[in-house]
C-alpha cells in the first residue's frame, strides 16, 4: 500500500535548490510519436497494416511480416508483471537521486513484452494497468499500474515524477474574475493545492463571486493584470517562487472576423491578454519555475494554457479572437521549448465552445467551465500535457490530424444561416 | 499671498488681455510622421506615435468619438527626466512625476545658432560661443531654461535626422558647454529644435552624449523636438513645460509654450 504523502515542510532557507536532472531522452524519430501519444494520455504502439502484429520498441519495419506500414494505434492497456527488478545503483544522475527505483518487464495482452516503471502496490506476476506518460524530459515512457485504484494510489513516488498532482502545491490562477476562474480555483482546492494565489484585474470593479471565491481554503486573492507588465512583474517578485502550477485563466473573446470589425482596437485587446498576456506571465513566472522543477514533493510542475480548438485553425464567426488564440499556443510551444529539461510540462487544454456571456449565443454541445476545471484537475493529477475538451473540440482535432486543409476549407466554407 | 505677488499676476493677466504678452506654441503636431531617433537595430527602439479609433459616432459608440494613441516616452516635442539616462538614475526626484512643478515655468535664454548651422549641420555649441552671446545678452541666470534655436525645427523629412552612413548629422553642445551651463550657470535645463539634445554625431565625443550624460547627471532636465525657437527673444521670455505625470517616467511628450513680451510699438 502507497504511503500518504505527507504535507511537505517549509523549505530550510540554507539549502541549495536542487536542480533538475532527467531520466534518459534520447529517442529516435519513430518513437517521437509514442511521445506525442503519451502527452495525449494514450497508450499507443505500432501495429502493422498487414498483419495486424503489435510492435514494441519502435521499429521502421515489422519484424514479422518486413512490412513498412506500421502504423500508431491505441492499443488495450492490460497486461501482466511477467519479472521486476529494484534498481538500488545507477550510473544515471537522476535515478541515482531517486534510488530505489521499480523497474519490470510486462507482457501485453496486445503481443509485446514491454520495459516499464512499476508502480509500488502492483505484486509479483499480478494484472497491471499500462499508461503511457512523458517524464521529467519530456519523453514518453510506461508505467504499470494497480489494475484495480488502491489507497493513496496517486502518492506513489515514481508515479508522482510523471504527474503533476495538485496535492500540497501551491498554485496561481491568473484570471479569477470569471466563473471559469472560479471553477478552478475550487477546483485545485477540493484536490488538495495548499495555497491558491488567484489574480484579479482591477479591484477597483466589483466582479460576481468574489465573496465566495476569498471563502475557499487556501485563496489568496492578489492584484494581477495580465494586461500589464508592470502588475504580471510586481506579483512574480512577491510570490513567483511559489507557483507549483500555473492555470492561465484570462482570456479576451469577441465575436467578428476581420472584416466584420471596424479598426483594430478589439484584435488589440484580444492579443493584450490572449498572447502578450501569456508572453508577460511567460517572462515573469517562467524562469522561477523552471528553476523549481526538482524541489521536492512541491516541485513546480506544470504551466497550464486553457485555449480556444479554433487555435488550430480558424472559425471566422470569432476570426480574430481566433487569431490571437492561434498565437497563444504557437507561443505555449515556444514554451515547451523553454521548458525542456526542467521537469516543468506545459499542459494545453483546447476546449470547443465556452458556456460564458461572450458565447452565449452560440448552439449547443458546449463546455461548462466546470468541466473545463475538472479536466484542467484531471489533466494535472494524470499528467497529460495535451488535452482535448468537449465535442467541438474533439470533432476539430479530429479533423485537424487527417488534413488540417480539409478541415480549414470547412470552417471557412458558406455555412447555412451566415 | 503677499500684495506683491498678487498684483504680479493681475500685471501678468492684463497683459495677456491686452496681447502684450503672447503665447508662443513651441510644439510640434503630434503626427505619425514625425520623425523620432533611430538607435542600431540590436536595441530597443522608439516607439512612432500610432492612433487607433476607439468610436466615432458609429456602432462602437454612437455618441461619442475617442482614440487610443501610443508612442514612447520620448517621440514628438517631449521632455527628458534625469532617470531617462544611467548617470541619473539614482537622484532622488528624477522621474518626470516627481520634478517639483516650479522646474516647469521658469525664464528662457535662447542662444542663436541658426547661421552657423545652417553653415555646418555638425555645428557644436562651445563655452566660447556662450560666453560671446552673454556679451551681448548677460549672464544666464541661475535657475533658467536653456534652448539651443539652430532653426532645424523648419526641416522636415530625411532632412531632420540628416541620416547618413555614418549617422545623423544635427548640431548640438560639446561637453564643455553642457559643463560650463550645468556647473557654472546652474542653469534647470537645456532645449534643442533636433531629436535629441545632443548633436547628431555625439557618440563620437567624450563622454559620449554629453548632454545627456551630464545633464542628467547633475539631475537637469531636457527639451527636444521644439518648434518656433525664432519667435522668442534671446532672454525675458517665460518657458511653461509640464510634462505628463507618468509614474516612473523617464519623459514624456508635451505641449512646451512661452510667454513672450511684444513691444509696444
Amino acid at each position: 500500500m502507497t504511503e500518504a504523502l505527507k504535507r511537505p515542510p517549509k523549505k530550510d532557507p540554507q539549502k541549495r535548490t536542487t536542480s533538475p536532472t532527467l531520466p534518459p531522452f534520447a529517442r529516435s524519430r519513430k518513437a517521437i510519436a509514442f511521445t506525442a501519444a503519451a502527452a495525449e494520455g494514450r497508450f499507443a504502439l505500432q501495429v502493422c497494416d498487414a498483419c495486424e502484429h503489435v510492435t514494441y520498441p519502435a521499429r521502421e519495419v515489422c519484424p514479422k511480416c518486413w512490412s513498412m506500414d506500421l502504423e500508431w494505434r491505441d492499443i488495450p492497456d492490460g497486461g501482466k508483471l511477467i519479472s521486476e527488478t529494484t534498481l538500488r545503483t545507477s550510473v544515471n544522475t537522476y535515478f541515482r537521486e531517486r534510488m530505489p527505483w521499480r523497474i519490470g518487464t510486462i507482457q501485453l495482452d496486445a503481443g509485446p513484452s514491454v520495459l516499464a516503471h512499476i508502480h509500488g502496490d502492483v505484486g509479483e506476476f499480478e494484472r497491471v494497468r499500462m499508461i503511457a506518460r512523458t517524464d521529467k524530459s519530456g519523453q514518453g515512457v510506461m508505467m504499470a499500474l494497480p489494475e484495480k485504484e488502491t489507497p493513496n494510489m496517486a502518492d506513489d513516488r515514481q508515479l508522482r515524477t510523471l504527474t503533476c498532482n495538485p496535492k500540497f502545491r501551491r498554485a496561481l490562477v491568473t484570471d479569477g474574475r470569471t466563473e471559469l476562474g472560479q471553477r478552478v480555483v475550487k477546483a485545485l482546492a477540493d484536490a488538495g493545492a495548499s495555497r491558491i494565489f488567484v489574480g484579479i484585474a482591477e479591484q477597483w470593479r466589483p466582479y460576481d463571486g468574489s465573496e465566495e471565491l476569498q471563502e475557499i481554503p487556501g485563496v489568496e486573492v492578489m492584484p494581477l493584470d495580465v494586461t500589464d507588465t508592470i502588475s504580471v512583474n510586481e506579483l512574480a517578485a512577491e510570490m513567483g517562487d511559489k507557483a507549483d502550477i500555473l492555470i492561465n485563466t484570462a482570456e479576451y473573446v469577441r465575436p467578428g472576423s476581420a472584416m466584420q470589425r471596424h479598426g483594430v482596437t478589439l484584435a488589440r485587446d484580444e492579443m493584450e491578454t490572449n498572447y502578450f498576456g501569456l508572453m508577460r506571465l511567460i517572462q515573469a513566472f517562467g524562469h522561477g519555475m523552471k528553476a523549481r522543477g526538482a524541489d521536492g514533493d512541491n516541485s513546480a510542475c506544470a504551466w497550464v494554457n486553457l485555449l480556444s480548438v479554433y487555435a488550430l485553425s480558424n472559425w471566422p464567426v470569432y476570426g480574430t479572437t481566433s487569431a490571437s488564440q492561434a498565437a497563444a499556443l504557437s507561443l505555449s510551444q515556444s514554451l515547451r521549448g523553454d521548458f525542456a529539461g526542467s521537469g516543468v510540462k506545459v499542459i494545453n487544454v483546447l476546449f470547443g465552445p465556452l458556456e460564458e456571456s461572450w458565447r452565449q449565443p452560440l448552439p449547443p454541445p458546449k463546455v461548462t467551465p466546470q468541466r473545463l476545471a475538472d479536466t484542467v484537475i484531471h489533466a494535472l493529477t494524470e499528467g497529460i500535457e495535451n488535452v482535448t475538451l468537449g465535442p467541438v473540440a474533439e470533432d476539430v482535432v479530429r479533423r485537424y490530424k487527417e488534413d488540417p486543409f480539409v478541415l480549414e476549407r470547412e470552417l471557412t466554407q458558406l455555412q447555412m444561416g451566415m | 499671498m503677499s500684495e506683491q505677488n498678487s498684483n504680479a499676476l493681475q500685471t501678468l493677466a492684463g497683459a495677456l488681455a491686452a496681447g502684450s504678452i503672447e503665447t508662443v506654441d513651441l510644439t510640434h503636431t503630434l503626427d505619425p510622421d514625425f520623425p523620432v531617433i533611430v538607435l542600431p537595430p540590436e536595441f530597443g527602439q522608439c516607439a512612432r506615435f500610432r492612433v487607433e479609433e476607439v468610436s466615432r459616432y458609429d456602432e462602437r459608440g454612437p455618441a461619442w468619438y475617442w482614440r487610443n494613441f501610443t508612442c514612447s516616452e520620448h517621440t514628438g516635442t517631449h521632455f527628458d527626466a534625469p532617470i531617462h539616462w544611467i548617470s541619473g538614475k539614482d537622484l532622488p526626484d528624477a522621474s518626470v512625476d516627481s520634478i517639483p512643478a516650479d522646474a516647469f515655468v521658469r525664464p528662457v535664454c535662447v542662444i542663436d545658432c541658426s547661421g552657423e548651422s545652417t553653415a555646418d549641420e555638425d555645428f557644436l555649441l562651445t563655452p566660447e560661443f556662450i560666453q560671446a552671446w552673454e556679451k551681448d545678452h548677460g549672464v544666464i541666470p541661475e535657475g533658467s531654461w536653456v534652448l539651443m534655436r539652430t532653426d532645424w525645427s523648419k526641416r522636415s523629412g530625411a532632412d531632420y535626422l540628416n541620416m547618413r552612413e555614418d549617422g545623423a548629422h544635427t548640431p548640438g553642445p560639446t561637453g564643455d558647454a553642457v559643463k560650463l551651463l550645468v556647473e557654472e550657470r546652474k542653469i534647470i535645463g537645456f532645449g534643442t529644435e533636433t531629436v535629441g539634445t545632443d548633436a547628431g554625431q555625439a557618440t563620437h565625443l567624450s563622454p559620449p552624449y554629453p548632454a545627456h550624460y551630464l545633464l542628467h547627471g547633475a539631475g537637469k532636465y531636457g527639451l527636444q523636438c521644439l518648434a518656433n525657437l525664432d519667435q522668442l527673444p534671446a532672454t525675458g521670455a517665460i518657458l511653461v513645460c509640464p510634462p505628463l505625470k507618468i509614474k516612473n517616467g523617464s519623459g514624456s511628450p508635451l505641449r512646451v509654450l512661452a510667454l513672450v513680451e511684444r513691444d509696444s510699438e
